[in-house]
């Protein structure tokens, strides 16, 4: 599905005063979207990452996000688990491996950048765009601040700036959006000092982590997480162990989100025409009913009264 | 001399409204008898809540919700619009009854059902407010930005065009107390439409609250998450609506009697008979189709979890036994017991709004159950908008023709 048709079609809709129909033209043009040719993503191979937190560090700096409390190799931010925040694009958690109980597993956390996003199905003012070249961006802008964002995620990768009383703001990787568009590659990407992170167009990515699998079976398990789940996502990962062993969620639908609510979606048009007959022609009824009985009540005592 | 007149006028008009704002008392005497137990915890309950909202612009949102970035939504949301809504469907419920059924005895209630749903939709954009980032931004998914694919885009352009359609399906009452008589002729000529646009815009949100859950598949307890989420959503605040109009026709008999005439008073026993009558068939309705979302999930083996056990408590303790304690309420006629059921309804409409936007959602999390359990600040500003949705409540009803008829109008 092209561009131009996707945007005409919104176009009309919002045009023709169709806003509260919108919806439903929105839902069918995105139907058969599969994802923008050509576009970047990035691949993490977990059984390369030493947890040296370059990637934290270096996604800190290009970005600008403030310093943090505790200084990028102070490795005890290990001992829990943490998520990204308002402060952090990107963070690596630790876990155990259960193979090898020496060699700890370091799972580094941020955006996936979904083909179809869910945050940006469930944004109402359209702050989120999936951009051709990948990366799924905000535009703090547009936000109202719902969050519903946020709950949509299937990967808990939204924050949101709860101490800032007049811009607060939701906070994700941008995968260096402005980088790509310079012709670099992302922060975290660069930075890495192993092969853990790598950045390309995520077709040739799919392909290199399948060759990884392929080449070497012992060690890692036969699946790219990101490939289908949650409709594919840009970012991708291999892992030596299995994926809910890293807090990955397994049980993601394969479909985009909003294939969850195109039925619903679907209903609107119907609603909207098929009710005002319905529930006319019942007041009608019900008041032909009134009338009728009405008419037949003065003809009976008019024939009343005749008899007398 | 015509300058003299016009200040005559003016401190005419000035009289006479003060003297509907007063109900034909002095300052002092409306003063002292505001004073009153319950006014006086009402008092208490907004001196802590308010300066918290004020705070928030201060602080941030961090100083009233218990939010994170894991829960984004609490009690803000979970009650005042996820519970709130489905109860303030009052309006479009006992309007389409009264208006395009042609359920004609129902007449005395209708006003008071049109002002609870107007209320509860205007306090539920008090909530969603209170819990947005932004919200001086509110208007922006009608004027400056699109997401046509969200179903919260939906909700925004309903709740806000269904405020309106409330306030002119109420505005007779305002008018009459008024007494613009030419303006409310205006007024009432639009009440059919208006009707019906509310039956398919409450349709429709009613549904869609239900709907944006449908985009968290993985985040929702299968036991509440089902494609079914938003018929049942619009299948339960049809029973919502009927037994709120029970709870609140009872709270206006008992609390605002002296205001209330013989026309509502005098009706209200048989009424509330019929009102008990429709929640219980309602509440059938919806629990079939529950069984039918159950069976549907095939979720069956849940059931002996402890989720499953909550879920039997929400599903026969406050959808199945208050439908049988109004059906006996209704075959012995008895008004006390169909009110009970009535008020037992309504808290498990509350309950299952509940469950599902903060106990199956993020069921997976560990600690989940103590990280939804919302903190002082939060619960204080609730219970602040909640003391004021009662508070204006009253303040209508004891002035505006809605649970007495106005002479003039009838």
């Amino acid at each position: 599905m092209s561009l131009d048709r996707r945007q005409f079609l919104k176009t009309v809709s919002v045009l023709t005063g169709s806003a509260v129909l919108g919806p439903y033209t929105s839902a069918l043009a995105s139907g058969e979207f599969h994802g923008w040719p050509d576009r970047y993503g990035m691949l993490t191979d977990f059984t390369e990452c030493v947890g040296c937190r370059s990637c934290e560090k270096a996604c800190n700096e290009v970005n600008h996000l403030p310093q943090p409390e505790v200084p990028f190799d102070d490795k005890s931010v290990f001992d829990t688990q943490r998520r990204p925040t308002a402060h952090a694009y990107t963070v690596v958690n630790r876990y155990e491996n259960t193979g090898d109980p020496g060699k700890p597993i370091y799972r580094k956390v941020q955006c996936n950048h979904c083909n179809e996003p869910a945050c940006a199905s469930a944004c109402p003012i359209h702050a989120y765009t999936k951009t051709p070249e990948g990366p799924v961006l905000y535009n703090e802008n547009l936000c109202f601040g719902c969050r519903y964002c946020m709950i949509a995620c299937p990967f808990y990768v939204p924050a949101y700036d709860y101490a800032s009383a007049f811009e607060p703001r939701i906070v994700k990787c941008v995968m260096c959006y402005d980088r790509i568009r310079e012709g670099k590659i992302p922060g975290c990407a660069e930075a890495c000092p192993t092969q853990s992170v790598t950045f390309g167009k995520r077709s040739d990515l799919l392909k290199l982590a399948a060759e990884k699998i392929a080449k070497d079976p012992e060690r890692y398990i036969d699946h790219i997480y990101g490939e289908r789940e949650a409709g594919g996502t840009g970012w991708l990962y291999i892992s030596g162990v299995p994926f809910e062993q890293l807090g990955f969620s397994t049980d993601l639908p394969e479909k985009p989100m909003v294939e969850e609510v195109k039925g619903f979606l679907s209903s609107v048009p119907v609603v909207f025409t098929v009710w005002p007959a319905l529930f006319g022609s019942i007041y009608a009824a019900s008041r032909h009913h009134e009338a009728y009985t009405r008419e037949e009540m003065q003809h009976q005592s008019k024939e009343g009264g005749k008899e007398k | 001399m015509n300058h003299n007149t016009t200040i005559t006028k003016r401190d005419d008009f000035q009289a006479w409204f003060l003297n509907k704002l007063l109900m034909g008392m002095t300052w002092p005497e409306y003063m002292r008898q505001m004073i009153t137990p319950f006014n006086v915890a009402a008092a208490i309950i907004l001196s802590v809540g308010l300066p918290l909202m004020g705070l928030r612009y201060i602080h941030g949102l961090e100083v009233v919700t218990d939010a994170s970035n894991e829960y984004p939504w609490g009690l803000f949301l979970g009650w005042g619009l996820f519970a709130g809504v489905p109860l303030s469907a009052t309006g479009f419920v006992m309007a389409t009854a009264y208006y395009i059924f042609g359920f004609k005895r129902y007449k005395p209630l209708v006003r008071l059902a049109v002002l609870a749903g107007f209320l509860g939709y205007f306090f539920a954009v008090i909530y969603l407010m209170t819990d947005l980032g932004r919200p001086w931004r509110i208007y922006y998914p009608m004027f400056v930005g699109f997401g046509t694919a969200s179903v919260l885009f939906l909700v925004a352009w309903h709740v806000a065009t269904y405020l309106t359609v409330q306030f002119l399906e109420f505005s007779p009452a305002i008018l009459e107390w008024l007494e613009a008589g030419r303006t409310r002729k205006w007024a009432v000529m639009i009440t059919i439409a208006m009707t019906i646009a509310g039956i398919i815009l409450s349709t429709l949100h009613q549904s869609a609250l239900g709907a944006l859950f449908l985009l968290a598949p993985a985040k929702m307890h299968p036991l509440w998450y089902t494609s079914y989420l938003p018929t049942l959503f619009l299948a339960s605040s049809i029973y919502a609506a009927l037994g709120m109009v029970i709870v609140v026709s009872t709270l206006s008999a008992v609390f605002l009697k002296k205001r209330a005439d013989d026309h509502f008073l005098g009706n209200l026993n048989e009424l509330t008979i019929g009102l008990g009558k429709g929640t219980s068939i309602g509440i059938l309705v919806y629990l079939a189709l529950k069984l039918v979302s159950l069976a549907h999930g095939d979720a069956w083996g849940l059931l002996g979890t402890p989720y499953g056990h909550w879920y039997l408590v929400e599903i026969l303790g406050f959808v199945l036994l208050p439908a049988l304690i109004l059906a006996v309420g209704v075959k012995k006629a008895s008004v006390g017991l169909v009110r009970f059921g009535g008020f037992h309804a309504v808290i498990g409409v509350i309950l299952n709004r509940i469950n599902v936007s903060m106990v199956a959602f993020n069921w997976k999390l560990p600690d989940h159950i103590h990280d939804i359990i919302p903190h002082w600040q939060e619960t204080a500003v609730v219970l602040s908008i909640f003391t004021l949705h009662i508070l204006v409540f009253r303040w209508i009803l004891v002035r505006m023709p809605v649970i007495y008829q106005d002479q003039g109008f009838k």
